[in-house]
């Protein structure tokens, strides 16, 4: 893939620099022509970009040079005098011969790398000589210095103090064409011809790179003609069938599919290309950008093998880069930022690939501070772009928005990395030039969605067939991430709320029945095959089909806007038995099957890699209501969702949610609920639901629950540090009985009491006897006296009187202790004990 | 002035299509249902290498369901760079007609309100002129 890359980055630096030829020697006669100057630092800012993650030090060094005084000049920093230009010119050949040491291979000595850097600074000499470059046919000559130099960093720096060498001449065996009269060196990279035959050259010829340029159209044309021709194929093969063909026809009708197939794939193959191919620089880049401004990102990719033009795919590329560079240094924060914000430590960046519709969409998630849109409306107003009117009445979106405004900046200081004057305005109207389109999610604090949206002309997706109710539909490959058979290990069915849904390992996933989705009715074959798949921002869900067929690359074309219109649909296909067959869109079956899209804490847990220790079990923190942060241990949670606060109502007194259809209590830490949307954790206790309501998700961190325990029964069971952070925990047991409560008359319950009043029997054993059902009572109590079971320490002096005794030993293996006693941590004997009393007495 | 003009007849109904949309006419039998989308899509046909999709004329007029048969006739026409084939009873010829349509006399059923863009004369005959794009869009798009 890196040599794809490197090819692909040759070709295109040979092609520019082609390109670049005229422009070149038009700004030397022209310095002040700022058009040209633009496409000379497009040129280098490109090479410059490249070369970052191609890990090609010198280029970079070379380029980024030449780079910063065209930006100079761009800004009228500096004027571009002809030693200036000559320069320039002179950083751009060795670019280019650079480029083609690369492809050859052979080594090109950089000693006076650093010369040519040096020349391009105001402090240089006056310098007139002759060109130092050559035109960049030549194959460089000396094979024996090697292309790393660390020092030459160092070099660069000490150039500009110290007096610049004259030019060296590269090529000594340079006949009399070289030294070409000062000052108008103008070395043509066009005119190669005379140069090429001069020199005579002892090492390897330029390996000439095979690759020529094309009209579209004429691939399109030749696109279309193999669909026909595989098409007529189809037709011949079932007149064979039907006429019964001869072994000998048979024979060559086989050779012939096998040709057509083979030159659909080819002719394929000169279109499309893998949006891997945009993707595979990512890791690199992210790496180095987040250790050069010290943060920390996580980075995922998705979808890689989505098919896309190849044109597209060029045109994506500096837009894409840009984006994710503004990701990691305008948006995610620095680690302890992140932390004292109760983020976690490294910052998340999602990049996702997938096709819908006729478009491919590209979307770059970040959960870093994210846009403010009123800050970005306060500088545009006092910039001057939108009026103060405006201003107020402009709509979040429209705020966003501004980011687009070119020359306005948010960043604080234009940063190496971002800063170069491509800005988002560049970017959206690279897009657009491609007829796409570029949107922006933000909240603030909470990272940038954002959506590159791409149109296809042609896209080739690798799909699985599947079918239901009788017909055949396909989904893309890269949304799928397990098939699986009901019935199978690891595989169970289960059903919540009337709903159903499948634990696969362990994992809790809602299932859609497609048939029901589609509606093709009840009957049919049993859908006995589960197809897992993936929906952004992780959330999954099941699907559940009558069977699974192909593997197959299908050739995907949008479908009328009647057809789109239903939601559940991608696109259409002609899979090679030429009856159209439809692409389901899998995100618009799950909304249609109502699978709630929310981060479902189940699934997240899943994700969080660290062992669990001991009795750690996983606990949601959270910010309730009143801005206190609490938890609860995950297993009570079973989503986390957003609801409209209007689906709230109090009747009878008691406060619920209408959520699918029914009414399920809602208990809150009792802060007026004043927003129009609400976030809450929806709880389950094997019987009934609840919603608990809070302000925000923190975090998700496996911990053991020790609690200091509230010693009266209320919402908060107890407190602990969780991190360093005193946090309340939710008492689960107490919010049901307040949810649903009210409806059954409150048992009295037994009474235990515990003889001992030390911290011991307060913190550790009194939770559990009351868990066990019992009320905690203690010595001094009035109702001591009368309690149902006596809980003493097998040490301490008793008295025997009314109810049941358990005594408690603090060593397990006690050979001396009483024999009716139990150890004082055997949880399983005390709770049968205590329950057994229990029974007793409500037998009684 | 005079237009070009497919004369066809849609649930019973002579009907002209202005020949401008229309690419051919093609005999369709395979049709891939399409579950969910509005009553009027019959279904996907492939036609070379390109997948049109087909509007149950009757549907889109409101006048009922047309019934799956072996061979169907459909009129092959580009709106918005997508293909569709209406299904028609018959295809008669195209035909040259003087003059704009003028707005119907006589009231029509709602469904044909909706996709006749006027009547012409041809020979005596009035036509019901149709309008491609709303016949394409289908009934519902009446009440969106």
């Amino acid at each position: 893939m890196m040599d794809d890359l490197l090819g692909d980055f040759i070709a295109e630096t040979r092609d520019t620099l082609e390109a670049l030829a005229g422009e070149i020697v038009a700004w030397e006669a022209a310095p002040d022509d700022r058009a040209r100057l633009d496409s000379i630092f497009r040129f280098v800012h490109t090479v410059k970009g490249s070369c970052g993650f191609l890990d090609l030090p010198r280029l970079e060094r070379l380029s980024h040079a030449a780079e910063d005084v065209l930006a100079d000049v761009r800004a009228d920093r500096r004027r571009p005098d002809a030693r200036l230009v000559n320069a320039v010119l002179a950083v751009i050949d060795r670019i280019a011969e650079l480029t083609d040491a690369i492809e050859s291979g052979q080594p090109l000595t950089d000693t006076d790398d650093h010369v040519l850097i040096a020349a391009l600074s105001e402090q240089a000499a006056p310098e007139p000589e002759a060109v130092p470059a050559q035109p960049p046919v030549q194959a460089p000559v000396q094979a024996d210095v090697t292309l790393e130099d660390d020092e030459l960093a160092a070099a660069v720096a000490a150039a500009l103090d110290i007096e610049p060498e004259p030019f060296v001449l590269l090529n000594p065996v340079e006949p009399a064409p070289a030294p070409v009269p000062a000052p108008a060196p103008a070395p043509k990279p066009a005119a190669v011809a005379a140069p090429a035959a001069a020199a005579p050259q002892a090492a390897a010829q330029r390996s000439v790179s095979r690759t020529i340029r094309l009209p579209v159209d004429l691939l399109d044309r030749m696109m279309a003609g193999v669909s026909d021709m595989v098409l007529a194929r189809n037709e011949l093969a079932r007149r064979l069938r039907d006429t019964g063909a001869e072994s000998p026809t048979e024979v060559a009708f086989e050779r012939l599919s096998l040709c057509i197939a083979e030159m659909r794939d080819a002719i394929t193959r000169t279109r499309m290309a893998r949006v891997e191919h945009l993707f595979t620089a990512l890791p690199r880049m992210v790496r180095d950008i987040s250790a050069e401004l010290g943060k920390q990102v996580l980075l995922e990719i998705d979808g890689g093998d989505v098919e896309l033009d190849r044109e597209m795919i060029e045109m994506i590329r500096d837009p894409l880069t840009h984006i994710v560079r503004n990701a990691i240094d305008h948006g995610i924060e620095p680690p302890e930022q992140r932390i004292l914000a109760g983020k976690s430590m490294a910052g998340r960046l999602h990049v996702a690939a997938r096709q819908v519709g006729n478009q491919i969409l590209i979307e770059v998630i970040d959960d870093g501070r994210g846009i403010d849109g009123d800050k970005l409306a306060k500088k545009a107003i006092s910039a001057g772009l939108i009026s103060q009117d405006r201003g107020a009445t402009m709509g979040w979106d429209a705020k966003l928005a501004l980011i687009f405004e070119p020359g306005l900046s948010t960043a604080n200081k234009v940063t190496a990395i971002s800063g170069r004057g491509v800005g988002m305005d560049v970017v959206r109207a690279n897009v657009e030039r491609i007829g796409g389109t570029v949107e922006l999610e933000s909240k603030v604090g909470q990272g940038l969605h954002l959506t590159l949206r791409v149109p296809l002309t042609l896209t080739i997706i690798p799909a699985l067939t599947i079918s239901c109710g009788g017909q055949q539909f396909a989904i893309p490959r890269s949304a799928i991430e397990e098939i699986v058979r009901i019935g199978g290990d690891a595989v169970r069915m289960g059903s919540l709320g009337g709903a159903p849904v499948v634990f696969i390992r362990g994992t809790r996933l809602p299932v859609v029945s497609l048939r029901d989705v589609i509606g093709l009715g009840g009957e049919g074959p049993e859908q006995t095959t589960l197809v897992v798949l993936k929906l952004s921002a992780g959330n999954r869900y099941a699907m559940a089909v009558e069977a699974v067929h192909d593997h197959e690359e299908l050739v995907v074309k949008p479908a009328a806007p009647v057809v789109m219109a239903s939601g559940i649909y991608g696109g259409t296909t002609l899979p090679d038995n030429s009856r159209p067959m439809l692409l389901l869109d899998v995100a618009g079956i799950a909304e249609k099957a109502g699978v709630q899209r929310e981060q479902s804490a189940a699934e997240v847990v899943e994700t969080v890699e660290e062992e669990v220790h001991g009795d750690a079990v996983p606990v949601l923190l959270f910010r309730d209501l009143d801005g206190v942060g609490r938890a609860i241990p995950l297993g009570l949670v079973e989503r986390i969702e957003d609801c409209y606060a209007g689906a709230i109502s109090t009747t009878a007194g008691k406060v619920r949610l209408n959520i699918d259809g029914r009414l399920i209590p809602l208990v809150s830490c009792g802060v007026r609920i004043t927003d129009e949307k609400v976030r809450v954790l929806r709880m389950h206790d094997g019987n009934q639901e609840l919603a608990y309501a809070i302000d925000a998700v923190i975090d998700i961190v496996n911990t053991e629950i020790v609690l200091q325990r509230n010693v009266v029964p209320g919402p908060i069971a107890g407190v602990m540090l969780v991190e360093d952070r005193p946090v309340e925990f939710l008492d689960a047991f107490w919010l049901f009985a307040q949810g649903n409560g009210g409806e059954h008359a409150r048992e009295v319950r037994p009474y235990c009491l515990l003889s001992d009043g030390d911290p011991w029997t307060r913190q550790v054993l009194a939770p559990l006897v009351e868990s066990a059902g019992y009320e905690v009572v203690y010595p001094g109590s009035e109702k001591a006296d009368g309690a149902d079971v006596v809980i003493v320490s097998e040490s301490a002096p008793f008295e025997p009187r009314e109810g049941a005794v358990l005594k408690l030993r603090t060593i397990a293996d006690d050979p001396r202790a009483a024999p009716d006693s139990l150890w004082r941590y055997d949880r399983e004997g005390l709770t049968a004990e205590l329950r057994r009393h229990w029974n007793k007495r409500s037998a009684a | 002035m005079q237009n070009l003009y497919l004369i066809v007849d849609i649930a019973g109904q002579r009907a002209a299509l202005p020949a401008s949309y229309v690419e051919s006419v093609v005999e369709i039998d395979d049709v891939a249902p399409v579950p969910c989308a509005p009553p009027h899509i019959f279904g996907l046909f492939a036609l070379r290498s390109r997948v049109l999709t087909v509007v149950d004329t009757l549907a889109a007029l409101g006048a009922g369901r047309r019934v799956a048969e072996k061979e169907m006739q459909a009129v092959i026409v580009t709106v918005d760079s997508h293909l569709y084939g209406l299904l028609v009873d018959n295809v008669d010829d195209v035909v040259a007609i003087d003059g704009v349509p003028t707005p119907p006399r006589a009231l029509l059923a709602q469904g044909w309100t909706h996709c006749a863009a006027g009547v012409l004369d041809h020979e005596g005959e009035p036509l019901l002129l149709i309008d491609v794009h709303a016949l394409v869009a289908g009934p519902a798009a009446i009440a969106a």
